[in-house]
């Protein structure tokens, strides 16, 4: 604590004197290592001259020499950061090719100009995209999001329970695996005709073709996860007393989850490719409809920044299911033995 | 020492008579019929521990799952004191040769399943921590299924059969995949399980031995399709020695039954 108060992120000297005097005490080289590449790339940013007139160059010559000092700060606490820093640590080898990553992007585009124009843009116009139309972008990653939520839980809700229902029961297999495998490859652009004619919004047309395209996979994996079941866990459970009710419910479905959360994790990266298509019929605003708005106008940067968002707005939920899986799938961990 | 292990039932006796009534049974084969199970009569008085010893393949564990009413046979009929059965009931309970515990469930839940699926738990969730004492699994009751040995998995699957108070027993080479040691052990316990509870126990074996040292009367099969050969009577008090020269007779005998006579 008195070490955060008395040392600016940009004085390491004073840091490394103030806390050598600690028993056990043990600095992050990988950290330190980072924060230099981070400050080198903020240099290089501020000191060398753009090519041409880019916008924002100072700014992200401050942003990444800050984020280098904060690194540089961690380091130098090492040991000291407790939880935070053990989070930390197995992320330097990422954190030190990122810096050198953003360095040679930021070189090869803004500093020397040898990327052909406008297909290419340099880390701050990033920066200019996110500060100058944040806020749009704001309001198209919520009304994504909203889509995307709405769309990928109808789906896999369906696709659960049509493939639990395929799964157990011989008549709607009979029925379901045809359609199943008719619709399934089919693309989701294929169905923009329908899904205008059918539905009364654009935005519930849209719910449509995600719902559709998350709840296919759901569906085959929880089918084929059902179908797989170990006949002996029904031949017990039914010497057990255990009514239809109770074999689905208790039987089929639990020892079915591990694939389920494959098709729900397949579920979730369908919903995010049909996302711009799903966006072209006709909804005022989200990621899908930026990213062909600033395509149209050959706004690279804009597209590559909403991309960005994108991307990380995907890994975040796909991080977040596998939480979840961790979670429900427990007794499949730790193969402890004794 | 103690009269019941998990007393439920005061009313009836703890053991269940079956009869046998010129079972026979085939499985489709490609259309074709395969013939397992011929003419198999016999009847066992409540509270017996019946062994049924045969060949490899022989229809033994068709039987069984006969009795616990998982397949109808082809002909013939079975009666569970004196009522035919007609489909799987929790009075006549089966252990396989895998323990095949629900990976997803701890011990506990585990041994919870009956009374679960019967809607019994709320009332009888007592007799589950009992049952999983009964069969030395005290400290387990959270663990899951991967984090047990052999001998465990299958004693929580014995655990998970008598917590539902089953007046038969049938144990389907419950002992076949443990070590020797493990095996030796659970004998034992088996076969103190059996005189405290007072179930009715029948028991495929592949083990001759076992067999003798468990059972109150021996059933031999021949090859398939399977026929009743032999009936015998073990009539040794308990607990019985492997070299008593009465069994080593017996165990003689019944290899001879099974024409491996010349092995010995």
């Amino acid at each position: 604590m008195t070490i955060l108060s008395e040392v600016s992120p940009l004085d390491p000297e004073a840091a490394l004197a103030g806390s050598g005097a600690g028993p056990g005490f043990r600095p992050w080289g990988g950290g330190l290592a980072a924060g230099a590449l981070w400050l080198g790339a903020g240099a290089l940013t501020a000191v060398w001259p753009d090519a041409d007139d880019w916008g924002y160059t100072q700014e992200l010559a401050i942003l990444l020499g800050g984020f280098g000092g904060a690194l540089v700060v961690a380091g130098l606490l090492g040991d000291r950061l407790g939880r935070l820093g053990e989070r930390l640590r197995p992320k330097a080898p990422w954190l030190i090719a990122l810096a050198l990553l953003v360095a040679v992007w930021e070189v090869l585009v803004a500093k020397l100009n040898l990327l052909p124009r406008p297909f290419f843009a340099p880390p701050q116009s990033f920066l200019e995209v996110y500060v100058e139309d944040g806020r749009r972008l704001a309001e198209c990653t919520i009304a994504s999001f909203g889509l995307l939520a709405t769309g990928y839980l109808i789906g896999a809700a369906l696709g659960f329970a049509s493939g639990v229902a395929i799964g157990w029961s011989r008549a709607v297999a009979y029925w379901g695996h045809p359609l199943l495998r008719l619709i399934g490859p089919l693309p989701a652009v294929a169905w923009l005709p329908i899904a205008f004619f059918a539905f009364p919004s654009s935005w519930s047309a849209s719910v449509f073709l995600i719902a559709l395209a998350s709840g296919i996979p759901v569906a085959v994996l929880t089918w084929s996860g059902v179908a797989g079941v170990n006949s002996a866990y029904y031949d017990i459970a039914r010497t057990l007393g255990a009514g239809p009710r109770f074999l689905v419910l208790k039987v089929a479905v639990p020892a079915a989850l591990p694939h389920v959360f494959v098709g729900l994790f397949m579920g979730l990266c369908a919903a995010f490719s049909v996302l711009v298509v799903a966006e072209m019929v006709g909804v005022k605003a989200g990621l899908g409809w930026y990213l062909q708005w600033a395509q149209g106008w050959a706004a690279y940067g804009n597209m590559y920044a909403a991309l960005l968002v994108l991307a990380l707005v995907c890994s975040g939920l796909v991080g977040l299911l596998f939480r979840v899986r961790d979670r429900v799938l427990v007794w499949q961990k730790g193969l402890l033995k004794w | 020492m103690v009269a019941a292990a998990l007393p439920l039932r005061s009313d009836t006796a703890p053991g269940m008579a079956l009869e046998v009534e010129a079972v026979s049974h085939h499985f489709d084969l490609h259309g074709k019929a395969l013939p397992v199970l011929d003419r198999v009569s016999f009847r066992i008085e409540p509270g017996e521990f019946v062994a049924l010893l045969g060949p490899s393949g022989c229809g033994k564990s068709t039987l069984l799952r006969l009795v616990a009413g998982l397949d109808p046979p082809s002909a013939g009929r079975l009666l569970a004191d004196e009522a035919t059965v007609t489909g799987p009931d929790p009075s006549r309970l089966m252990v396989f040769q895998d323990p095949t515990l629900f990976p997803w469930r701890t011990v506990r839940d585990n041994v919870a399943l009956g009374l679960e699926a019967r809607g019994l738990l709320r009332s009888e969730q007592h007799r589950v921590q009992k049952a999983i004492d009964l069969v030395g699994l005290g400290g387990f009751a959270g663990a899951y299924p991967h984090q047990l040995s052999g001998g465990m998995a299958q004693r929580a699957a014995l655990a998970r059969a008598l917590v539902n108070d089953p007046r038969l027993l049938i144990l389907d080479e419950p002992l076949g995949k443990l070590d020797s040691l493990t095996r030796l052990g659970m004998q034992g316990e088996l076969l103190g399980l059996w005189q405290r509870a007072g179930f009715t126990a029948l028991l495929v074996t592949h083990d001759i031995e076992e067999a003798l040292i468990l059972a109150t009367r021996v059933l031999v099969l021949g090859p398939r399709p399977a026929r009743l050969v032999a009936d015998l009577a073990v009539g040794r008090p308990y607990p019985r020695h492997r070299d008593d020269p009465h069994l080593v007779g017996l165990r003689h005998r019944i290899l001879e039954l099974l024409g491996l006579a010349a092995t010995w």
